[in-house]
């Protein structure tokens, strides 16, 4: 597997490990407590596209639903409304995989903007559902902070699959 | 012929169900357990599950903010420890000067009695001549019994009851007051505590040591008391009450204002 599908660079398989840990860890960011501060990307939707367009065989929607459920239950949001966007976020990324990854990571962020938009209307809908009020429009901002942190962010979690097979000293590279 | 092409064939690579198939189960599970909770409040034992189990990441989360916080505070104790040290070295140092004075005093205060005569007396400062000094002579009482004497002074820090007979009922410990006979002392003052008495019977007086209830020669505050005056006369009666008819005269005037 390549950075993207135009890149000649191969990649190793991404573990196991890696995939699940990069979630879990992504899941401590969203719960640190910040108070108000919707410039902070929903740290899990991010990951949880990410591995969703790499490996779609890997990482499917199971994670998203429960880790929308530990979100729910520390935000003290009704129950349901997390898992549903992850669920929608991990659906919309895995029918983009085979899209996406003919683009360079700023274009691909374009293709996850849409995305992250998408599960936050679904929170938006959920709250209101629940009889919460609209949080205004400037809670969709972490979506565009998500989307500008996206080449980052992919740089970083393909990091450790860049590495090469064999170490040479003597190589340039 | 039947047509078999009705029927898929079967998948090379197992792959579970459908994308499309796990959405719908997932948004369907996502929408119930929504519905369940919102509507029955029957999740709670769920949600307790799921916060145990997330309690560590949380505390993760927490932790630097936590950590920070932790050392803000331990920074800004450090300041206000130091602060309050000083502040507390500072006033301690204070205390120790008024108790070491306080003590001074203290000491001063229960040595009370007759240290002398004022001699000499200048702008600025004046002599005193203490009760030890050879040439000063006190008359006294010995307290207990109002027996009456002169006391003398017997070099530093010692006096003598001189010319009492040697059957005279003094005992040591015998506090000697002043008598006041002399005109310059207030009678009553303490000058000296009996210390020793050599009644011996080729002498016609008693031989009596004193000390001086004063600390003589120790002190550094000392009250001067002046010479005892003739109170002031009384005031003369007729005065007051003519005053008092001439007020009571005025007064309707002043309520016609």
């Amino acid at each position: 597997m390549q950075t993207h599908n135009r890149s000649s660079r191969l990649l190793l398989p991404a573990r196991q490990s890696f995939i699940v840990g990069s979630l879990l860890a992504a899941l401590v960011l969203n719960l640190v407590p910040l108070g108000v501060a919707p410039l902070m990307p929903d740290w899990v939707a991010l990951t949880l596209a990410f591995w969703n367009v790499r490996e779609p065989r890997r990482s499917g929607m199971l994670p998203g639903f429960v880790l929308g459920l530990f979100m729910d239950v520390a935000h003290g949001a009704v129950l349901g409304q997390h898992p549903l966007a992850y669920v929608a976020v991990a659906f919309g990324a895995r029918a983009l995989s085979r899209r996406v990854l003919w683009f360079t990571h700023w274009q691909q962020a374009l293709h996850v903007l849409p995305l992250l938009l998408l599960a936050q209307a679904l929170m938006v809908v959920v709250r209101v559902a629940a009889g919460a009020h609209f949080p205004g429009w400037g809670y969709f901002v972490s979506s565009l902070s998500g989307a500008l942190i996206w080449p980052a962010l992919s740089m970083l979690l393909l990091w450790p699959q860049a590495q090469p097979v064999e170490k040479d000293e003597n190589r340039p590279l | 012929m039947p047509v078999a092409t009705e029927h898929q064939p079967p998948p090379f690579f197992k792959r579970g169900p459908a994308p499309l198939a796990r959405l719908l189960f997932f948004v369907a599970l996502s929408l119930s357990l929504f519905v369940v909770d919102l509507r029955y409040h029957y999740l709670d034992l769920m949600r307790q599950g799921v916060a145990l189990l997330s309690y560590p990441l949380q505390q993760l989360a927490r932790s630097p903010g936590a950590l920070s916080a932790r050392a803000g505070d331990y920074f800004a104790s450090v300041t206000a420890l130091q602060e309050e040290n000083n502040e507390l070295r500072r006033r301690q140092t204070e205390l120790s000067l008024a108790q070491q004075r306080y003590a001074q005093l203290a000491q001063e205060k229960d040595e009370v009695g007759v240290l002398g005569q004022v001699t000499r007396a200048y702008t600025m400062q004046s002599e005193v001549t203490l009760v030890s000094d050879k040439g000063q002579a006190v008359p006294v009482q010995v307290g207990r019994n109002g027996l009456r004497g002169v006391v003398f002074g017997a070099g530093p820090g010692v006096l003598e009851l001189r010319y009492m007979p040697a059957n005279a009922d003094v005992q040591p410990g015998d506090v000697l007051v002043t008598s006041g006979l002399d005109g310059v002392y207030l009678p009553g003052l303490p000058v000296a505590k009996v210390a020793r008495i050599d009644r011996d019977a080729t002498f016609t007086f008693a031989r009596i040591l004193c000390l001086p209830a004063a600390g003589v020669e120790r002190n550094t505050q000392v009250l001067v008391l002046g010479k005892r005056a003739s109170p002031p006369p009384p005031p003369a009666e007729e005065a007051p009450a003519a005053a008092q008819r001439r007020t009571t005269a005025r007064r309707p005037g002043g309520k016609g204002g």
